[in-house]
């Protein structure tokens, strides 16, 4: 995490994941039926759909959380989707955060957000956890470092999730509905977060039904309908001047 | 900025209303008459076992063969000396158990077809060795593996534990397996969405929830060991059961297996409590908000 810049924008020309014709289905179910998609550096991308779209799919089988059936995934240019790759070194490139936290209960917050820098990328004790204090204090969470999960809020559990998905510094981060299962007065300091580190040039591929929050700081909108892209674009464009039948639908019942 | 959880100015609370103070003499009047009425049924109870059974017409008989004071101090050192090997048995026993239940439970909950044949080993495994009574693992490997005549000659309490951990690990094995299928699948999602290999997210992810889920179950039977180890007498160790037996075989009075069931019952005590107070632990913070 880094950057002083006042604003950082998307970069064209660097594609840090590129999905090209992605295929899923669950027995004779097709959730996901040809994807393509383009995550560029500094971008964060907002997918809306209705519950059953393929959302929560599409981003697990970005992590290889979930196999797919034909199709690219490519991170930084190469194919993650091929069986000859190393499937552990790269998801430790890919930081995800649940719906619902996971974080571990057996571990206090500082061991949850160094786990990973000690445990896969051979990061000494001392130093990784310098960084996760560094990082827990600028969410306001130094307090909690020594503290079991079970006595965070929701939105302080949540944010000590991203902090461990974001430790090791990701190219990519994945949000899944980061915020879905909040109390809406904690919904609010997760999603400053995620603006803050846009703000510091993250790369994130999320899926949310805050539409306020996709309006304000997703770079692009991307409308996923029954397993295909349907519409996408600015924010601007995606939301207030729908084309396709169902993103109208749709936003006219999350009114957004 | 965002207020921590359960943040408060702890206020005073009011005094209590009228009715509450009622409610309050009320329960504590119910109180002690339950006190009361406990109490007053256990002495009877008590006294009504203690009567009949001294009132028999063979009591007196069978108190000068099992509870002679004078037979039980003269076994007592040769009994404990016994115990020494049972509780160094245990040791190594639980060891044993540790490492080869949690094998066993690993290999069982492999999921990758590879290892389907290994599955079926460790499967069978746990069936028939959950079935076999402990006494006739005992015999066969006490007397039967040396019986090869390919193993050096080694104490009877060596093959003793050996039985000892060839069972028990298996009831290990599958309380750990049921421990770790409780743990929720989400939790190996966080840990290998993180870069942990799949046996690392084992040891670090799935083992330790489990354990903890499935203490109160390990920990019972650990207390059933720690009174099985008493069964290498029959092969012939020294052990407490068996050094009882040479006494009452010197003296033909029963004393000494009371003396020695004693010592038993005394080194499991500190472990039921243990189990007890963490079961109710557990108990007690799955049932917040509710006593029903």
């Amino acid at each position: 995490m880094s950057g002083q810049e006042a604003r950082i924008t998307p970069d064209a020309s660097a594609a840090v994941l590129e999905l090209r014709g992605l295929r899923k289905a669950f027995g004779e179910h097709q959730v996901l039926r040809g994807i393509d998609l383009t995550v560029h550096r500094h971008e964060v991308i907002c997918v809306i759909g209705a519950s059953g779209s393929g959302k929560s799919t599409l981003l697990k089988t970005v992590n290889l959380l979930e196999g797919i059936d034909d199709g690219e995934i490519l991170l930084q240019g190469t194919d993650i989707a091929d069986p000859r790759i190393d499937v552990d070194a790269t998801r430790a490139r890919i930081g995800v955060v649940f719906q619902q936290f996971n974080l571990f209960p057996h571990m206090s917050v500082l061991d949850n957000v160094t786990l990973a820098s000690r445990q896969v990328h051979g990061v000494g004790r001392a130093s990784a956890e310098e960084n996760a204090r560094r990082l827990l204090g600028r969410i306001g969470l130094a307090d909690f470092a020594g503290a079991y999960p079970d006595r965070l809020s929701g939105g302080q559990q949540q944010r000590v999730a991203i902090v461990r998905a974001i430790a090791s510094d990701p190219e990519l981060l994945l949000l899944d509905e980061v915020t879905s299962a909040l109390d809406p007065q904690l919904v609010g300091e997760v999603l400053d977060l995620v603006t803050e580190l846009k703000r510091q040039g993250s790369t994130i591929l999320m899926t949310t039904h805050e539409m306020h929050f996709a309006r304000n700081v997703a770079d692009r909108i991307v409308f996923l309908h029954q397993g295909e892209v349907v519409e996408q674009g600015a924010p601007a464009d995606v939301l207030d001047a729908p084309s396709h039948p169902a993103l109208v639908e749709f936003l006219s019942r999350v009114h957004a | 900025m965002t207020v921590p959880a359960g943040a408060g100015t702890p206020v005073a609370a009011p005094a209590p209303s009228q009715i509450e103070l009622e409610r309050r003499l009320y329960r504590r009047q119910r109180g002690r008459r339950s006190i009361v009425v406990s109490v007053a049924s256990t002495v009877v109870v008590i006294a009504v076992v203690y009567f009949g059974v001294v009132n028999t017409p063979g009591w007196a008989a069978v108190q000068q063969s099992f509870f002679d004071p004078q037979t039980a101090i003269d076994s007592f050192p040769s009994i404990l000396l016994g115990l020494w090997l049972n509780v160094r048995i245990l040791f190594f026993s639980a060891i044993g158990v540790a490492v080869f239940g949690t094998l066993l439970a690993v290999v069982r909950g492999l999921r990758n077809p590879v290892f389907f044949p290994l599955r079926m080993l460790a499967t069978g495994y746990t069936d028939l060795f959950r079935g076999l009574p402990l006494i006739i693992v005992l015999y066969l490997v006490g007397y039967g593996i040396p019986g090869l005549g390919v193993f050096p000659r080694l104490p009877a309490e060596v093959w003793g534990t050996i039985a000892i951990v060839l069972t028990y690990s298996s009831y290990i094995a599958e309380v750990l397996r049921a421990g770790m299928e409780a743990v929720h699948p989400s939790q190996r999602l966080a840990a290998r969405s993180l870069g942990l290999s799949h046996a690392k997210t084992l040891r670090l992810v799935v083992l330790p929830q489990a354990i903890r889920k499935v203490t109160p179950a390990l920990m019972n039977d650990f207390v059933s060991m720690q009174k099985d180890v008493g069964l290498v007498s029959i092969l012939g160790a020294v052990d407490a059961v068996r050094s009882a037996q040479i006494a009452q075989a010197e003296t033909y009075n029963f004393t000494p297996y009371f003396v020695a069931g004693l010592l038993f019952v005394v080194i499991s005590l500190p472990l039921i409590r243990v189990t007890d107070a963490i079961a109710r632990r557990q108990q007690r913070r799955e049932q917040i908000g509710g006593t029903v």
